[in-house]
């Protein structure tokens, strides 16, 4: 596999992607206001579009030049643009009733790191590819997954809980860039669409919910249970 | 567009995707409701027509079409049978129930997105590549949701919310595991593959098994959210409940076998790649726990349709069950008790949809004296919570039994004492709630405004609500006194598939 042996440079260049996408994770679960949430969501999005092209460049895998491309028009965009307009109508800023303060929060996803850490290293070595930047890959895959759902517990606002179900699949897109540059091109595209459905759809629900249901709070929805 | 018009195949797979995709269309140009509502019956009539040509077809040979990615195999084509005939049922009923509503201004929405709901269903099984079929699943939230909140009520909005959240988190991890199995394969394969369900069965037993057991788990825990398995299930009771009737129908009977089958294919997969028993292990005690966690909401539930969605619960711990003991009794089980489940799920829907037309509520506490007030739909319905508790002489009863003496055989035959337990808990439980509303009297009209209001309304329940009741509950009810000789074939066949090496 590719991420088994690459130049020292191109493997750097990954790893540095990789580690800087982590930390704009973390920069959302550290901030209250929702355009910090966007504007690092946003970045990120870029960074792995930088990331595919990398792949592409350094692997001969030229269809991710064509990913690239998309996900920095999509995600980088587009999404943001769509999530943008939301925001400006609904008329909120912050995040106003969160489970567990964003000082906290960090705490937990610094340990949330580590468990994914263990598990990318025990799958790494499994493999014997310990110490090799598919283990680094694994580890951010991991962690941002577990930090998407951390923000989908903690968060309150609807769209937060939209730009953590985002965060998740970012995860997923930056793992598979590194771990299988060769997915077919067809389901990665069919997936960046998808996303774009996924979003259209929550800006309807997030509509509905304020016209019908009086606020864009996913707290006050606890009528249901038992 | 599928290879050629020719075979026959190709063609009955044609209208099973393009009769659905035609309703979308046709409701969606029409803003007049008894069109739309006609265009979706007619798609579903041929739908179900063309999916019983199929089953022949596809227990003959496993053929693959359109450039391999649709696949029509034995087990696939079972449940197709299933999410067709609920599509029907529930198109039919829909009719009635969605008039009484005097929603007609948005009723050609409505249809246009059951029709899509139907087609993304029915599309989920025929998926030959993994990832599509996530995809497939995927969409299928994304319709159904605006189907749960389209009275926009405030409870059905939550109950939206809550299920395209929880679903697309969970299914997230789906796609996780879909990418660990991709990456093992990527090993041994070449960086680029299809990955489709026969090339990720050949490789596997290649994989590195602590690749091959997270990529499982992962996948198994994003289709169990779909599924509706325990502790997964939150989202399942809240959106099966506010839905509309014929929603909920399509809900349980229709989407969540869609999902069942792809977990089943991936205990397959997990045989082949032979990681040792856990994989079953797991796939049983969730559905124990399915079956724990359904028998106790089930005892002190006070939302009717809320008793139907955890009985789902109850039934896809079944299902799981089944599989996940696995051999060809299990098997055969899981795959009768899929029908089963369908039928009678839908006649529970429907029959609570009628309790809520004629009561005007979906509180257990405030239905009373049911066969005074509609004596055909409420004998149905009350032979349908007999039969949905696994009593003989229906259908579920038969698949029960067979998945307890499948289970006694593997080393899992602590489940089925458990189960037995749990079954038994359920069936007095639920049978509870039936006898305070057949059988308590009622509180007397003068006192309770609800049914005072209630019964200076009433109407009788329209024929488009009583019909698929029928036509639910005859089918069962044969299913239970008769095991066909043709089925048990058929489930011999899909049991030799799905056993292959290192299957118990």
């Amino acid at each position: 596999m590719l991420a088994a042996h690459l130049a020292p440079l191109a493997a750097s260049f990954f790893s540095l992607l990789a580690i800087a996408s982590l930390l704009l994770s973390f920069v959302m679960l550290g901030s209250r206001w929702l355009k910090d949430y966007l504007v690092a969501f946003a970045l990120q999005s870029w960074l792995i579009a930088l990331l595919s092209a990398a792949v592409g460049y350094y692997g001969g895998y030229h269809e991710l030049y064509l990913i690239a491309l998309l996900t920095a028009l999509f995600r980088g965009l587009l999404l943001p643009y769509l999530i943008l307009r939301i925001i400006r109508r609904l008329n909120v800023d912050r995040e106003l009733h969160e489970r567990l303060s964003p000082s906290s929060s960090l705490v937990v996803g610094a340990l949330l790191v580590l468990f994914a850490f263990v598990v990318a290293t025990h799958l790494g070595s499994s493999l014997g590819l310990a110490g090799t930047v598919a283990v680094l890959a694994l580890t951010v895959m991991l962690s941002m997954k577990l930090i998407g759902f951390l923000m989908l517990v903690v968060r309150g606002e609807a769209l937060s809980q939209i730009l953590a179900l985002l965060v998740l699949e970012n995860g997923i897109f930056l793992g598979s860039q590194i771990l299988v540059p060769g997915m077919p091109l067809l389901i990665e595209l069919v997936i960046l669409f998808d996303l774009l459905v996924v979003v259209a759809c929550f800006g309807v629900l997030v509509r509905f919910l304020v016209m019908h249901a009086g606020t864009s709070s996913a707290h006050n929805l606890r009528r249901l249970v038992g | 567009m599928i290879e050629t018009a020719t075979t026959p195949v190709a063609a009955l797979l044609g209208v099973i995707l393009l009769a659905p995709l035609l309703a979308v269309l046709v409701c969606l140009g029409t803003r007049r409701p008894r069109v739309a509502e006609y265009a979706n019956l007619i798609a579903a009539v041929l739908v179900l027509l063309a999916v019983l040509r199929l089953l022949p077809a596809a227990l003959a040979a496993t053929r693959t079409f359109w450039g391999g990615y649709l696949i029509v195999d034995p087990l696939g084509a079972w449940v197709l049978l299933s999410v067709a005939t609920v599509y029907l049922l529930a198109s039919i009923y829909a009719i009635g129930y969605m008039r009484h509503l005097n929603e007609d201004a948005r009723l050609h929405r409505f249809y246009a997105l059951f029709a899509g709901f139907g087609l993304t269903t029915l599309s989920g099984p025929l998926m030959n590549n993994i990832g599509v079929y996530w995809i497939a699943i995927e969409l299928t939230t994304l319709v159904s949701t605006f189907l749960v909140c389209f009275e926009l009520g405030r409870e059905s909005i939550e109950a939206a919310w809550k299920y395209i959240v929880v679903v697309s988190g969970g299914i997230s991890l789906a796609l996780l595991g879909i990418i660990f199995f991709y990456w093992g394969g990527s090993l041994h394969l070449g960086a680029t593959y299809d990955l489709t369900w026969a090339a990720l069965r050949e490789v596997a037993p290649q994989l590195n098994p602590t690749v091959a057991l997270m990529a499982f788990l992962l996948v198994l825990v994003g289709f169990g959210t779909k599924v509706g398995l325990a502790p997964m299930h939150t989202w399942l009771p809240d959106a099966h409940s506010e839905g509309p009737a014929p929603v909920s129908a399509m809900l349980s009977g229709a989407l969540l076998n869609t999902a069942m089958i792809g977990i089943a294919r991936f205990i397959q997969v997990s045989d082949a790649a032979r990681v040792g028993l856990l994989p079953r292990v797991v796939v049983v005690a969730v559905g124990t726990f399915s079956l724990l966690v359904a028998a106790l909401f089930i005892t002190r539930q006070m939302g009717i349709k809320r008793l139907m969605a955890y009985s789902s619960v109850e039934h896809m711990g079944v299902m799981a069950l089944g599989f996940g003991f696995g051999g060809p009794l299990g098997i055969a089980g899981a795959l009768y008790h899929m029908l089963g489940h369908s039928l009678n799920k839908s006649l529970m829907f429907f029959g609570a949809g009628n309790a809520m037309q004629v009561f005007h509520t979906k509180r257990i506490s405030r239905i009373h004296q049911v066969l005074a007030r509609m004596p055909v739909a409420g004998l149905l319905w009350l032979a349908g919570a007999v039969a949905i508790t696994g009593a003989p002489p229906f259908g579920l009863f038969l698949s029960e039994m067979t998945i307890l003496r499948a289970g006694l055989a593997t080393p899992n035959a602590w489940a089925v004492f458990v189960m037995l337990l749990l079954l038994i808990v359920i069936f007095v439980g639920f049978l509870n709630h039936f006898r305070a509303m057949y059988f308590s009297p009622g509180v007397p009209a003068d006192l309770s405004p609800v049914t005072a209001r209630a019964s200076s309304h009433a109407h009788p329940l329209s024929l488009w609500c009583i019909v698929p009741m029928w036509l639910a509950v005859i089918p069962l009810l044969v299913l239970g006194l008769w095991w066909p000789a043709a089925f048990a074939h058929y489930f011999a066949v899909v049991a030799a598939q799905l056993a292959g090496p290192g299957a118990p």
